[in-house]
């Protein structure tokens, strides 16, 4: 009986591995025509604590989504993707120092992902140095500026500048031509207040006055005072915790006469518009780079978009209604991703000795249409500023969602470019 | 063998293994030790003033900023060269410890951490003020072309650790320098016991004064030297948390030790790198960690260890 009993215990782990290896036969054949079947490591830095960390969750779930779409699809060059994530706490110090990690430790091929500004200016050193291509999901204009290096890039979400400048185009002609400006007095703020007052004027517009708000500030009452009388439009773009306060004053003040009201979304990211205290921006106008809720006139992309990462047509996880996106950015993530298997595949990407010629097949990339790679909207690539330009979307509160009511063209947000990266030596 | 020599001895072969580490490590490694002896020099400059002279400062972010600014500014706007802008951020971090060295003095025990913590906060605020040249919050890169000295580039990863190394020597044969003659004597006096230290005819103020300037150089002299190596200028540095970072550092090693701010740098920035590819929680387990630490090693770990063996 033993013998027999050795030879069906053989005969069923035999069965086994056949089994084992036949149900893994579809992976293998649709890896099998890369020279090497190891994944392409892509190092994702990730904001998960700090200030960053509600930008920080959703970029994760997008970047796992479109993993996944992109590896059910054959992978990069045949091999699977993998993503090597690692909180960067929302500090430019330990971004850095994941950088390194990515490059010498973990064997990543690319690094991605990177929102806050801070962060990114802390860590394109080490990637310079390292020689590690980075891409960046910044929405920052550190890179267009030529603050930073040749293996930074920005190619799948648009920068700050070009955001501003084509929203006064529309201000200027719809809302009113006398603005005045809140905003928090940092760089972020500093930036829209430089490119959007410029922007106004050359759209014949003026700005009445600059009120730049203190980071350390809890209550506003005591700067609404400041607003001239005149004001047809006020622009604001406080970020943080403090916003639903912001609002909220804003409207005690006003009360049923105000002016009109343009906003970043980027104030309300992550954040409820029914929110209490939120009401009073009801009829008010938000920049949004992806609408949040889904339009009558949704395309196909989008809703694909939406399934794959998990959002309902209100902008919310599936899962819980409560627990609102970061919409308006985290599609830089999907899109940068395709960009980088775009690349990798136009390269011929091996592995890391191809990094130059990675960088190389991304800065030769011009017009992106809009796809299941790119469901935001046409994209166009300059690879000199290393810096992608688009479309941008106008909204409108209407009923406590946001109802897009303008979108721009890319012409609207292209300005003159301020470097030229690929003249710079790898 | 006289205390002075061990600790000659002790001090010399830790730099000697330093080196030799430049050249063993794995890459990654190499540029962790590197970012940590600098960051060790800041927890030195603290420990001057902690560790020895037993005042308590919140602020000392403001001199680890005003090194990096000093530096990077001077690199930045006036074009300066590494050596100079080095002795700018010197000069910059000197003044600046002084100006709160006789302001903030004037005061004792929490009142002095409370007011080394405002001063801080008001550098923080003075970077994000002055926008238009520091970037504000965003900070700014310095040119890998510029970090340069005679053609040594400081960007190449020995290159970048060696440098680290000589900055990280200085400050701690400068200190264990310091501590062997009487100057450091009296340093501990006062902070074992002030008015003893009065009534034996020492003067106290200008001690104290003299620890927050050496100790505020120190740290500016690690804010420059981190900005030059790793080529980033920026107000989270000048932040509140950069201020109880060193705090911490200290405290893990060991305050009053010589490289216990060494270890203490150390041990923390492996405990957090280790545990946060573990877990999103990965400070949780800092702050247990921390915790015991504080319950069963009082001293700190170096402390701990002199305590209980070579003591």
């Amino acid at each position: 009986m033993t013998p027999k009993l050795m030879t069906n215990r053989r005969s069923v782990l035999k069965g086994a591995a056949a089994g084992g290896l036949l149900a893994a036969a579809p992976l293998a054949a649709r890896f099998a025509s890369a020279q090497s079947s190891a994944p392409i490591k892509i190092g994702f830095q990730q904001h998960s604590t700090g200030i960053g960390a509600a930008y920080g969750r959703w970029y994760g779930r997008t970047t796992e989504a479109a993993v996944k779409m992109i590896n059910d699809a054959g992978g990069i060059n045949g091999r699977p993707v993998e993503i090597v994530a690692e909180d960067d706490g929302t500090d430019p110090k330990r971004g850095a120092e994941v950088l390194e990690k990515f490059a010498n430790q973990s064997g990543c091929d690319v690094a991605f992902g990177t929102l806050f500004s801070h962060v990114v200016i802390g860590s394109a050193p080490a990637a310079g140095e390292l020689k590690l291509p980075y891409f960046v999901v910044s929405e920052g204009h550190h890179v267009a500026s030529g603050m930073l290096n040749r293996y930074t890039l920005q190619p799948g979400i648009t920068d700050v500048k070009s955001q501003v400048q084509a929203m006064a185009p529309y201000v200027s002609e719809n809302l009113g031509k006398k603005v005045t400006m809140i905003y928090p007095d940092f760089a972020f703020g500093h930036d829209h207040r430089d490119y959007f007052s410029a922007a106004i004027k050359e759209q014949g517009g003026e700005v009445l006055e600059m009120i730049a708000i203190p980071p350390t500030e809890t209550s506003f009452t005591k700067y609404f005072p400041k607003i001239p009388r005149d004001t047809e439009v006020i622009y604001h773009v406080m970020v943080g915790p403090a916003v639903l306060t912001f609002v909220k004053e804003l409207g005690e003040f006003f009360g049923p006469s105000r002016p009109e009201i343009f906003g970043f979304i980027d104030s309300l990211e992550a954040v409820d518009l029914a929110s209490p205290g939120l009401e009073f921006l009801e009829g008010t106008y938000f920049w949004e780079g992806n609408p949040r809720y889904a339009q009558e006139d949704q395309t196909s992309h989008d809703k694909m978009f939406r399934e794959a990462v998990g959002v309902d047509a209100n902008g919310a996880s599936v899962s819980d209604p409560k627990d609102v996106s970061t919409y308006a950015h985290m599609f830089g993530c999907w899109e940068t991703l395709h960009v980088i298997k775009a690349g990798m595949e136009a390269a011929g990407y091996q592995g890391p000795e191809d990094r130059a010629k990675l960088i190389e097949a991304v800065e030769a990339m011009t017009d992106m249409p809009q796809s299941d790679a790119h469901p935001q909207g046409p994209k166009r690539f300059n690879g000199k500023t290393h810096q992608v330009f688009g479309v941008q979307y106008i909204s409108k509160v209407e009923e406590g969602k946001l109802v897009k009511v303008h979108t721009t063209s890319i012409e609207d947000t292209l300005y003159p470019d301020e470097v030229d990266y690929t003249s710079m030596s790898f | 063998m006289s205390i002075g020599t061990r600790s000659t001895i002790l001090h010399l072969g830790l730099i000697a293994l330093l080196f030799v580490l430049a050249f063993v490590l794995p890459s990654y490694h190499q540029g962790n030790l590197a970012r940590i002896m600098v960051l060790a020099t800041y927890a030195i400059g603290y420990n001057v003033l902690f560790g020895y002279t037993g005042l308590l400062s919140l602020g000392h972010a403001m001199f680890f900023g005003a090194g990096m600014y000093g530096l990077g500014l001077a690199m930045q706007y006036g074009g300066l060269g590494v050596i100079p802008a080095f002795a700018v951020a010197l000069i910059c971090a000197a003044v600046l410890s002084a100006v709160v060295a006789l302001l903030a003095l004037r005061t004792i025990g929490v009142a002095f951490m409370i007011v080394t913590l405002m001063f801080a906060q008001a550098g923080y605020l003075t970077v994000l003020y002055f926008g238009a040249w520091t970037r504000g919050d965003e900070g700014f890169v310095i040119a890998q072309s510029a970090r340069q000295i005679a053609g040594l580039d400081l960007t190449a990863p020995t290159t970048r650790y060696l440098a680290a190394l000589l900055l990280f020597s200085a400050a701690l044969l400068i200190t264990a320098r310091m501590m062997q003659v009487s100057f450091g004597s009296v340093l501990i006096g006062v902070r074992e016991n002030e008015e003893r230290t009065r009534m034996l005819g020492y003067d106290v103020f200008r001690h104290k004064l003299a620890a927050v300037i050496i100790s505020g150089t120190i740290s500016g002299a690690a804010g420059a030297g981190y900005a030059v190596l790793f080529g980033y200028v920026g107000a989270t540095f000048t932040s509140v948390q950069y201020s109880i970072f060193p705090l911490l550092w200290v405290l893990l090693g060991g305050a009053g030790t010589t490289i216990g701010p060494l270890v203490g740098t150390l041990f923390m920035f492996y405990l957090i790198d280790y545990s946060s590819g573990l877990t999103n929680a990965y400070m949780l387990i800092a702050g247990v960690v921390l915790v015991l630490l504080t319950l069963f090693a009082r001293a700190g770990l170096v402390g701990e260890i002199r305590k209980r063996w070579v003591a």
